[in-house]
């Protein structure tokens, strides 16, 4: 029975959503994930080859010729799934080696598997913290850990977004808990900016508080060897929680994890729900996963090539007249201020063979519409000559080279 | 009250610059112009439980409650009446 009235309702909130301007279309693309990629859009267009600047794909292995060889091995060698839970008999030699393997990348003491990142931080807070611990959490941290947070029984802080002074303040606040933990992204998904790490572990030493971070916008390349935003601020080794994703620079397929103190990542085996009532990743992303790992310890060659590009990239376009959110990272937002204008630009870039997102309130902060590009190991420096171009004659076409904040907001509205 | 409430939303929702530029008065919309978002609310409802020795029921606390300084106010009073 399918009532009318819900249906109508349904039929109302998607009306809603669609004159809001905000409903979500997929865009198929008709080849592997890459840097450059061949695209239906919208659905029954013809193909259009574009530069992708918009994937997670920040080391470029997500269609790495061998990284797919070791997933069809591992296809050949264990199979296709586990139709089972990790306890039952859904775990193989392949998922221990690859939370092994992770531990040791991440510099921790132990990992946990996840189906996803969004599982992982669904699911951790729950295991190991309870109604006499409080977290305290960046205001901008992903949505999976305000979700992650609103399943767990300890009290809920925020501190305004990597303001230390306000950490502070919440940390002194809280001393009369059991347990303090400090919760924030390594890398924020939508600015592009890095935590402050050691500011936050210097305060989590003083004020006897743990560490959590969500690396998925960062392991892989962040940092020296590419170890993480730890690594970058020279905090390898003092993180208590990390969870990350395989989903984005470790061949972009899906999975996540908890690594960090070992009673922590035990606790998750016995307890932590996504963990205990889903199916562990298969086994070729299991086996693909061990080759990428493989290939990020034998050689910085793919997070130095990022980063040459990330630097090519924050150059390139504050020259060409637009306006950045500084940072050191991949994540790079063209601040546009304005929502139309964001979905303007995205989709006449789209039209000269770039593939960007407008991003918007509620996604991100009301009067803050950018677009986000991000760079990939992927890329080389003439196609991103090319993405400058279009971008320069979008830009020019709307009027915003060269104006600042002010002026966009002068010329478009907030 | 009101200037007590205000005085907290500035202090922990705005940082140094916008407290400048934004006019904040009992009638400006907090949760629907994002200057608060749900996420962050929890500590304003602390904050005004353990300053006017009041419990805001889970059910009462909505975003349309906290909305404005206005519509607070109203929460805070009907429960310290109740008192």
């Amino acid at each position: 029975m399918y009532p009318s009235a819900v249906q109508d309702a349904y039929r109302a909130e998607l009306a809603s959503i669609r004159d809001k301007g905000i409903f979500k279309e997929e865009r198929y693309i008709h080849s592997p994930q890459a840097a450059d990629i061949r695209v239906e859009f919208p659905s029954g267009a013809e193909l259009k080859q574009v530069i992708n600047l918009c994937s997670n794909n920040y080391l470029g292995l997500s269609s790495h010729p061998e990284v797919v060889a070791a997933a069809h091995r591992a296809l050949d060698e264990r199979g296709y799934g586990m139709s089972s839970v990790r306890f039952i008999c859904g775990t193989q030699d392949l998922h221990r080696e690859l939370e092994r393997k992770l531990t040791e990348f991440l510099g921790t003491e132990d990992t946990i598997l996840f189906p996803s990142c969004m599982d992982a931080n669904a699911g951790v807070f729950e295991a190991v913290l309870n109604d006499q611990d409080v977290m305290i959490a960046d205001r901008l941290v992903h949505a999976s850990i305000v979700d992650g947070m609103r399943l767990c029984k300890a009290m809920q802080d925020t501190y305004k977004h990597t303001d230390m002074k306000h950490l502070e303040q919440k940390l002194q606040e809280h001393q009369d808990k059991r347990g303090r933990l400090i919760i924030t992204d390594g890398v924020f998904s939508m600015d592009g900016d890095v935590a402050p790490l050691d500011q936050i572990c210097a305060l989590a030493d003083k004020y006897n508080a743990m560490v959590f971070i969500d690396d998925s916008h960062a392991t892989g390349f962040m940092g020296r060897t590419g170890r993480g935003v730890h690594e970058h601020c020279g905090v390898f080794g003092r993180i208590d929680i990390i969870t990350t994703t395989l989903g984005k620079a470790l061949g972009g397929a899906s999975g996540g994890c908890v690594s960090g103190r070992k009673e922590i990542v035990e606790l998750c085996r016995q307890r932590a729900r996504p963990y205990l009532f889903s199916n562990a990743v298969p086994p070729p992303i299991a086996g693909a996963a061990l080759k990428v790992l493989e290939i990020l310890n034998k050689t910085t060659e793919r997070r130095d090539k990022l980063e040459a590009n990330t630097k090519f990239w924050r150059q390139a376009l504050p020259e060409a007249g637009f306006v950045i959110k500084e940072g050191d990272s991949p994540i790079v937002p063209i601040m546009l201020f304005n929502a139309k204008l964001s979905q303007d630009i995205s989709r006449d870039l789209y039209q000269e063979g770039i593939y960007v997102i407008g991003f918007f309130f509620p996604v991100v902060a009301a009067g803050q519409a950018r677009i986000r590009t991000q760079m990939s190991a992927g890329h080389d420096i003439p196609m991103l000559k090319r993405a400058v171009e279009a971008l320069k004659k979008v830009g020019g076409k709307y009027g915003i080279l060269g104006l600042d904040k002010k002026g966009i907001i002068e010329k478009y509205g907030q | 009250m009101k200037d007590v409430i205000l005085e907290y939303i500035k202090n922990e929702y705005l940082d140094e610059e916008e407290a400048e530029d934004m006019k904040l008065d009992e009638n400006t919309p907090l949760i629907s112009s994002g200057i608060v978002d749900s996420f962050s609310m929890v500590s304003l409802k602390r904050f005004l439980e353990r300053k006017y020795s009041v419990s805001l029921p889970d059910d009462e606390a909505t975003p349309q409650a906290f909305d404005t300084v206005s519509n607070i106010i109203v929460l805070v009073n009907k429960h310290r009446k109740g008192a």
